[in-house]
């Protein structure tokens, strides 16, 4: 099973949108967003819900028009083609299978559309319920499967026209937490095997970080972030996409000295000034910014460490042993919560407790500086 | 305690809603001219009934109006609902959804009597129609049995998932077609239902046909009407006990149906749990 397709070269750029937005009656959905989507790729749109995300998506399909901008295939602006003429398909959320069709018929409604003879048709349909495991299932009505299954009917029916874009709206939505970890997977070995290009939107990081090649983060209609998943958890551009994914602890402080090789931040709530390791980009001088440290990225002892930076003291104010590794919430001098994953790959001789005084502290690379 | 309040209640609502109806049956079955001394069993209003043909005419004329005012209204109706449900926002959807839904509560003497007048007003300036008679009853009919249609496949189109319609769109349908192989056959009951009801409402009225009918087009409620002014015969008694077994008739078949399609989904339910 091939989990993600290793992109090799610089890709072709498919579908390009330039200065997209869409306001409904004045309130803005999607505000200015400029994206490309790669040949083969899986692009995730990801963003808190009411984000402006599917409307996105939907003008990609066509459904809505959009108030500005244009949306380019292969350099053609196709903004002002209606859905039916548009060479890209779409999985629902609901999947919006049509009730009173089989599976079968569901499959072939797109095909016959196209005015393809009855063999051609058959053929495929055969062909896409085999892509999707369904074969058995052929001649049974929605209503008669699993939500499971009605997701592979649905993706069937979407791939069936081979179209140049795939989108997704809310893939996992209507299916139960077990199912959609499996599915995920699933998911992405049928798109890369018929290597169509496809567009995804999401709420669950987790969803979008499993199954994309590239992530796009939204708030508030704008995409604040692109990049693979790696990129967005590693190097989030800004507070807003460091909280969003993942967990993460914000430490507010100002700039006090700021050299080509390393930075020095000052943080009230900490015992030490922050140290880091690399030139940041900004526009100079002292100036409030935040620092963003993952919790897996810390370390916790309790001795005080000998480093003249990177740390801090706190009192354990909360734990969770999960086995693999646990959850520390630390009370700061000041009252905020930083909070510790630590993996238990040692067996601690004095394991810490509740209301231990204790050293938080971390390496010079493990911090992002965030400006916005 | 066998018997409840609350099961005597029923018991009382039921006899007050059917006794009257029972008693109708039963005096059909008089001997006696006189509708109030029983005077022994008998069909001879049954057979006298066959005989008289201004009855049975008015009969045959109601079903004709019902049937063509109902599939009208079904047309119109089905349109009126889909542009208000699927094209929201557009300048005077408001008021358009206003005015589909006024007939509803207007005053039936009302309406016959603006109708009457626009007939007339018409018949000066264009000359049609020319006369009244069946034609204006049905058209009276059609259009306020259009709001009743309207308001019951309404509530079917917005209840239904919109992204069904997309998704055949995004399949290549033109929204024509979409229209007809994705719409008409999912909200179909509502159409039936709809049907159903515009043709009992056009069977049933006798407001509205007293204002726009014309000579030689009498419905089967005025002719009752009229009729039992004149002193109720058993011969009404005979074809009101006739139209009840009728009635009882197509709401027993539609229950079984609607029961049988309530099965199907059940099973449909419980094969699909059980994979
Ligand atoms: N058809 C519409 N009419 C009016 N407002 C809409 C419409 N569709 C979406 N919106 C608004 O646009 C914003 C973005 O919606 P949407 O794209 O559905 O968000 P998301 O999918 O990210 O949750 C929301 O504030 C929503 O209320
Ligand atoms: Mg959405």
């Amino acid at each position: 099973m091939t989990l993600k397709h290793i992109s090799t070269g610089p890709s072709e750029v498919l579908v390009e949108l330039e200065a997209l937005s869409k306001s409904f009656d004045g309130h803005v959905a999607v505000r200015g967003v400029n994206l490309q989507f790669y040949q083969g790729e899986i692009f995730a749109l990801l963003g808190g819900s009411g984000c402006g995300k599917s409307t996105l998506l939907r003008m990609l399909a066509g459904f809505e028009k959009p108030s500005g901008g244009r949306i380019l295939l292969n350099g053609q602006d196709i903004a002002h083609i209606p859905p039916y003429k548009r060479p890209f398909n779409m999985m629902f959320q609901s999947y919006a299978l049509f009730p009173h069709m089989t599976v079968e018929q569901n499959i072939a409604y797109g095909l016959k559309q196209d005015k393809l003879s009855k063999t051609e048709i058959d053929k495929t349909v055969t062909e896409m319920l085999k892509l999707v495991h369904m074969e058995a299932y052929r001649t049974r009505k929605p209503s008669q499967l699993s939500g499971g299954q009605r997701q592979r009917v649905a993706l069937a029916r979407s791939l069936a026209k081979h179209p140049k874009l795939l989108l997704l709206d809310e893939p996992m939505g209507a299916l139960d937490k077990k199912l959609r970890g499996e599915m995920q997977l699933e998911l992405v070995d049928i798109i890369k095997q018929v290597g169509v290009t496809c567009v995804m939107v999401t709420h669950d990081q987790e969803e979008a970080m499993t199954m994309a090649d590239r992530i796009g983060v939204m708030n508030a209609g704008e995409i604040l972030q692109i990049g693979s998943p790696h990129d967005i958890y590693e190097y989030p551009n800004c507070r807003y996409v460091a909280d969003f994914i993942g967990e993460v602890n914000l430490f507010e402080g100002r700039i006090l000295e700021e050299e080509p090789a390393y930075v020095i931040i000052e943080v009230p709530n900490l015992e030490r000034p922050i140290y880091i390791d690399h030139g940041i980009s900004g526009p100079g001088g002292t100036r409030p910014v935040g620092v963003a440290v993952r919790p897996e990225k810390m370390r916790m002892s309790a001795e005080q460490p000998d480093e003249q930076y990177n740390w801090g003291k706190g009192i354990i104010d909360d734990l969770a042993y999960l086995g693999q590794h646990s959850i520390y919430h630390v009370k700061m001098s000041d009252g905020k919560f930083v909070q510790i994953t630590q993996t238990n790959d040692k067996r601690r001789e004095t394991p810490f407790e509740l209301e231990q005084e204790i050293f938080l502290s971390w390496n010079p690379d493990a911090c992002v500086v965030l400006e916005k | 305690m066998r018997f409840k309040f609350s099961n005597l209640m029923l018991g009382l609502g039921l006899a007050f809603l059917y006794i009257p109806m029972l008693i109708l049956i039963i005096y059909s079955f008089n001997e006696s001219r006189l509708v109030t001394v029983w005077a022994g069993f008998s069909t001879k209003w049954y057979a006298s009934l066959l005989e008289n043909e201004k009855l049975l005419e008015a009969v045959g004329k109601s079903l004709q109006i019902a049937f063509f005012s109902a599939t009208g209204a079904v047309v119109l109706g089905t349109l009126a609902a889909f542009v208000l449900a699927r094209f929201k926002g557009f300048k005077g959807s408001t008021l358009l959804r206003g005015m589909l839904t006024a007939p509803l509560v207007m005053p039936e003497v009302i309406t016959g009597l603006s109708l009457l007048l626009l007939f007339v007003a018409m018949a000066q300036a264009i000359g049609w129609p020319e006369q009244r008679g069946m034609l204006t009853i049905w058209l009276a009919h059609t259009t306020f049995c259009t709001a009743y249609v309207a308001v019951v496949v309404g509530s079917r189109l917005t209840e239904m998932d919109m992204s069904v319609e997309e998704a055949a769109q995004d399949l290549g349908a033109t929204p024509v077609k979409v229209f007809f192989n994705i719409t008409l056959p999912i909200i179909a009951p509502a159409l039936i239902s709809g049907w159903l009801l515009a043709f009992t409402l056009s069977l049933d009225d006798l407001v509205i046909a007293s204002f726009v009918s014309g000579p030689g087009s009498t419905t089967l409620p005025m002719v009752v009407f009229s009729s039992v002014r004149l002193g109720v015969s058993p011969e009404i008694n005979a074809l009101a006990a006739i139209i009840i077994g009728i009635v009882s008739l197509l709401v027993f078949a539609s229950w079984f149906y609607a029961r049988r399609v309530e099965r199907a989904r059940l099973k449909d339910i419980q094969a699909m749990k059980n994979g």
